[in-house]
């Protein structure tokens, strides 16, 4: 019958690098959109330390333990670390871990084969490496990006910023046209390839919001684009898109610059909510709490993601400040709809604590932490106070680090199991989390107190008796301690790989459908499907609410 | 069934579980056509913005270099009839997606043979109407105004060259025979990316040449 081209064994057998290069599985391009990720973060963590070191000399001055004068790195390169450092870890770490998160598991979830476009799959992948090398070539040119990641004009412009800063700019692009073609790649394939019985109102809430996700990308990251298209146009054939004094205006860069990058917030932290989504459920034993309104919620953060960019650019003076703060605040309802969603699963479940459900309970405080100081700035008169200060850089760092970090490490513990089939070793998870979670509140949680202190953000150098001294002490400490951290995941990962304990195909008992296939599973994802009936598939066959599968 | 046949049949299930509705193919380019539309915001945002802001527009020592409408310095409008041509494309792309639907082969070589060419003729006479902007010192340089409209039309135009590369695709698959009454996606997603090419030029001939012109 006609069927038979499509036995296991045509899909043909590549061995080794090879076969790495050339995949184009969604499981194997997911895993190398791990492993990639995880290489930028641990170059952006590194920059990171550079960071905290060099802001813990003052300190160091201070109590006499350092001569005045003496710096860890100058200020030129200070700027450069900085800014290297968040591009990586937005750019090509977030972005792209949460993203490979999606591609391992959004065909799997909906009972789908592969992604709908195999090969544009492996393009997306393949263009992010050469994205991460371009843009730390620049090191090596000169000096890299040093106008920040928002790269606002007039310091992104060739009279203040040099080639590192080109090399960015094209490393960005590239970067964006990987994203968009991605999210072509999850709407097409969330839309088509479900299998039968998998409604939309079936599907589990990661593949929700992979999709709000990748609507989010499909229509913000274009316009940063053509933004970026406009920056280089200034900055090497004499254009005047943002230069007021020719008739151009520096305002206009943070206006496209924003309306993709507020939105792109929520494209770095839907799909973590979606992971905590799925991890919840599994160790209280109990369904999602108000599936149907955590969908709408979702959908709701992304509609509203659209209309609140300005909120970055308040003491601009050049827009309208009511509107976009009455926004922002309104922001604060759907996500508040989620919080309530997970905290309401586990109300009476039957918890357990594996080190998944501890990563998705570091994501829960700390979002909310982030939340709720993200609510203050978005009061005009506060924000007016606060702009530019630490406490901005703690917000951002509890939403992203204390938010999507933790999801996707929850992920990585989760999901694990099933990409490599064995289980990551529990102590060693249980000490990874205890030492982040610690360093990271001690890093950022002091930033608010300098952020309210009046310490800007951006300065490689403070005087020493400004009082700020034994905070950032405390922060540097707390980002040495996050870098320990990752000593135990490390160990946790090579062990596991070399002779870790076999996971079988459900480890977690789970509810959807990766955990009815074999783990890894098979090139072709599933030899049968169990009846779909409820967005728990899996938890239905387990115990016998539907029939055998087919 | 035999039980060894169950795994096999159970993937083709899985493989090929939506029949009907839209095709892959052709939703990915509506989606790939979203993301373009958000490109061209970006620059139209640009353009409106810094239009809004110039004191005047055209700038001082730009007036009348961009005609639409015979004047005694431009006698022969180059850009209207570029436009006629590729309006006119569309339709002959068109003509040829109506030809493959009912299994006429021919029809589709021809409608998308005359569609490379007249989008091909577009691009030369773009190129040539630089060369006279330019040579009337309107320049990328040159102000706000130089930089909008080579920015605009530039990528429009290399959406024109990535749409005459495809229907190029097109037309040779088409030659070769590989496209079918039932099997044409490329042909329908090809034609739908032409149309909104066709379609970013009205908006921009409008924007950057008739609009200006109105008084």
């Amino acid at each position: 019958m006609a069927t038979t081209a499509l036995t296991p064994a045509a899909t043909g057998a590549r061995a080794g690098l090879y076969d790495w290069l050339t995949t184009t599985d969604h499981k194997k391009i997911g895993i190398l959109y791990l492993v990639n990720s995880l290489l930028m973060f641990f170059v952006g963590g590194v920059l990171a330390l550079v960071v905290r070191a060099q802001l813990a000399v003052p300190a160091l001055v201070h109590y006499g333990f350092a001569a005045p004068g003496f710096k860890i790195v100058d200020e030129a390169f200070y700027n450069q670390a900085f800014t290297i450092h968040a591009s990586l870890m937005l750019f090509l770490f977030i972005i792209p871990i949460l993203a490979g998160f999606g591609n391992y598991i959004v065909p799997l979830m909906i009972g789908a084969p592969d992604m709908a476009f195999p090969r544009i799959n492996a393009l997306s992948f393949w263009m992010l490496p050469l994205a991460g090398l371009l843009i730390m070539t620049g090191f090596l040119v000169g000096g890299a990006a040093a106008a920040g990641w928002t790269s606002y004009s007039p310091l992104a412009q060739a009279k203040y910023s040099g080639t590192g800063e080109d090399l960015w700019i094209v490393g960005v692009i590239l970067i964006g046209t990987s994203s968009i073609l991605g999210s072509i790649n999850f709407l097409v394939t969330i839309f088509k390839m479900r299998a039968p019985g998998m409604t939309m109102f079936r599907m589990p809430i990661m593949v929700w919001t992979m999709l709000v996700t990748s609507t989010l990308v499909l229509m913000a990251t274009p316009v940063l684009t053509s933004a970026l298209i406009m920056l280089f146009i200034d900055r090497n054939y004499g254009g005047h898109f943002f230069n007021p004094a020719t008739g151009g205006s520096a305002i206009l860069w943070q206006n496209v610059f924003w309306f993709y990058s507020h939105p792109a917030v929520y494209i770095m932290v839907l799909p973590a909510m979606g992971i905590v989504s799925e991890i919840l459920p599994v160790f209280s034993r109990k369904p999602l709490f108000g599936y149907k309104a955590f969908v709408f919620a979702t959908a709701a953060i992304g509609a509203l993601g659209f209309s609140v960019w300005a909120h970055h650019m308040f003491t601009t003076g050049q827009v309208a400040l009511g509107f976009f703060s009455f926004m922002t605040f309104l922001i604060a309802i759907p996500t508040g709809v989620k919080m309530f969603n997970w905290t309401a699963t586990m109300y009476r479940g039957q918890l357990s604590f594996a080190t998944p459900m501890l990563f998705a309970l570091g994501f829960l405080t700390m979002f909310l932490i982030g939340g709720i100081n993200g609510a203050f700035s978005a009061a005009v008169p506060v924000d007016f106070a606060l702009h530019d200060t630490y406490w901005v850089v703690a917000h951002l760092h509890y939403v992203l680090f204390g938010g999507s970090v933790f999801g996707v490490f929850a992920g990585i513990y989760y999901w694990f199991p099933k990409m490599f089939g064995r289980k990551l070793g529990e102590g060693l998870g249980k000490i990874q989390f205890v030492i982040m979670f610690i360093g990271f509140n001690l890093t950022f949680f002091p930033m608010h107190i300098l952020g309210l202190d009046g310490m800007p953000r951006r300065i490689a150098n403070y005087s020493p008796d400004a009082g700020w001294s034994d905070l950032n002490m405390l922060a540097t400490i707390g980002g040495f301690t996050i870098a320990m951290s990752m000593l135990p995941f490390l160990w946790n990962v090579f062990t596991t790989l070399r002779n870790g304990e076999p996971a079988g195909d459900d480890p977690w008992e789970g509810n959807t459908l990766e955990w009815a296939t074999s783990s890894p599973p098979p090139p072709y994802n599933f030899d049968r499907l169990p009846e779909i009936r409820s967005e728990r598939p899996v938890f239905d066959a387990r115990h016998g609410l539907v029939g055998g599968g087919h | 069934m035999t039980a060894g046949s169950t795994a096999i049949v159970a993937h083709a299930e899985v493989g090929h579980a939506r029949e009907g509705g839209i095709s892959n193919v052709i939703l990915g380019m509506l989606l790939f056509i979203t993301s373009e539309i958000m490109f061209f915001a970006g620059l139209f945002a640009a353009y409106f913005s810094l239009r809004a802001s110039a004191p005047a527009w055209p700038p001082a020592g730009f007036e009348g270099k961009l005609v639409w409408l015979p004047t005694a310095e431009h006698i022969i409008p180059v850009v209207t009839i570029a436009t006629i041509l590729l309006v006119t494309s569309s339709w002959t792309c068109q003509v040829g997606v109506w030809g493959i639907r009912r299994g006429d082969h021919t029809a589709l070589v021809r409608g998308i043979g005359v569609t490379v060419v007249l989008g091909s003729i577009f691009l030369l006479m773009q190129a040539y109407d630089y060369t006279v902007l330019y040579s009337e010192e309107v320049r990328l340089d040159a102000g706000v105004f130089g930089t909008t409209y080579y920015t605009l039309t530039g990528f429009h135009g290399a959406h024109v060259l990535g749409g005459v590369v495809m229907l190029s695709v097109v037309l040779y698959r088409a030659m070769a025979g590989q496209f079918t009454k039932d099997h044409h996606d490329m042909v329908e997603a090809t034609s739908i990316y032409w149309h909104f090419v066709d379609i970013v030029w009205i908006l921009l001939f409008s924007t950057l040449y008739i609009i200006p012109n109105v008084r």
